[in-house]
């Protein structure tokens, strides 16, 4: 229930921000929309810890972060690396073990790796392993040292 | 002030078209649809990242900041889907990796 009326609350916000709109009829209409969205998201069942992972927000404080540092070296190294051209290209493909428990945490490792240039999640087993492609060996030994799948494992709260 | 926050909005707007710029000579010069997936993802998250905090700092108001954040949190959960798809129609469809020593694969 608290999910669902954050999940409320949030839209309200998310309507109040993109309207811009104060007055009283229209707020109205934009809660009546909120409740009704909300309403049919409990019915499709994707009120969880999957589709509002609420659980997540005071700990992704301090990973969103330190994902964002990730992406920016990362970028710096993929720049170097496209403009010092072909030969600098070293691309692999290899396996890492996603170490959350459940899917939510290894969906967010998973697309944390693809989001960071340089390297792109090819697929996933049902054990968690990883099957990764990079562009070079910079970057391949950056996921291998684990970094990654250990602050996925403490914003999930195991670690 | 606003001379400040223009020289500073404009040195990030040419640094994200940079950015844009170099993956798309990425997405040209890069040998197969894999190393190539490595060139697109640098423009939406560096280009497109510092793209929207030159705009942030010519944002009239604080409705137009929000919707600009808002645009580089979507991006954030959209991008690594797309290239998580395309990597993986292009793996079921048959296609190898290049690799340096194998010599096999590539664009062709």
């Amino acid at each position: 229930m608290a999910r669902t009326l954050s999940l409320i609350v949030l839209m309200l916000v998310l309507w109040l921000v993109m309207s811009g709109h104060g007055e009283l009829w229209l707020l109205a209409l934009g809660g009546a929309s909120a409740v009704l969205v909300a309403w049919i998201a409990r019915r499709l069942d994707s009120v969880d810890h999957e589709g509002h992972p609420l659980h997540l927000t005071w700990r992704g404080l301090g990973y969103w972060p330190w994902l964002a540092v990730e992406i920016v070296k990362a970028n710096l190294d993929v720049a170097r690396t496209i403009l010092a051209g072909p030969d600098a290209v070293t691309p692999a493909v290899f396996t890492v073990k996603a170490s959350q428990s459940d899917d939510l945490g290894r969906t967010i490792y998973a697309n944390s790796i693809t989001l960071t240039p340089g390297t792109v999640t090819m697929g996933v087993d049902d054990d968690g392993t990883l099957t990764i492609h990079a562009l070079n060996a910079g970057a391949r030994e950056g996921l291998e040292t684990g970094d990654m799948d250990r602050r996925v494992r403490t914003l999930m709260g195991e670690a | 002030m606003s001379l400040i926050l223009d020289t500073l909005s404009w040195a990030l707007i040419l640094g994200g078209s940079g950015f844009v710029l170099i993956g798309t000579l990425g997405l040209l010069r890069l040998p197969d649809v894999f190393t190539r997936l490595h060139g697109a993802g640098m423009t939406d998250t560096m280009g497109a990242g510092l793209l929207v905090l030159g705009m942030l700092l010519q944002s009239p108001d604080w409705l137009v900041a929000v919707k600009l954040v808002l645009i580089v949190v979507f991006l954030a959960f959209t991008s690594p889907m797309t290239s998580h798809a395309l990597a993986r129609a292009a793996i079921l469809d048959g296609i190898k990796p290049w690799l340096r020593d194998s010599g096999k694969g590539g664009a062709q």
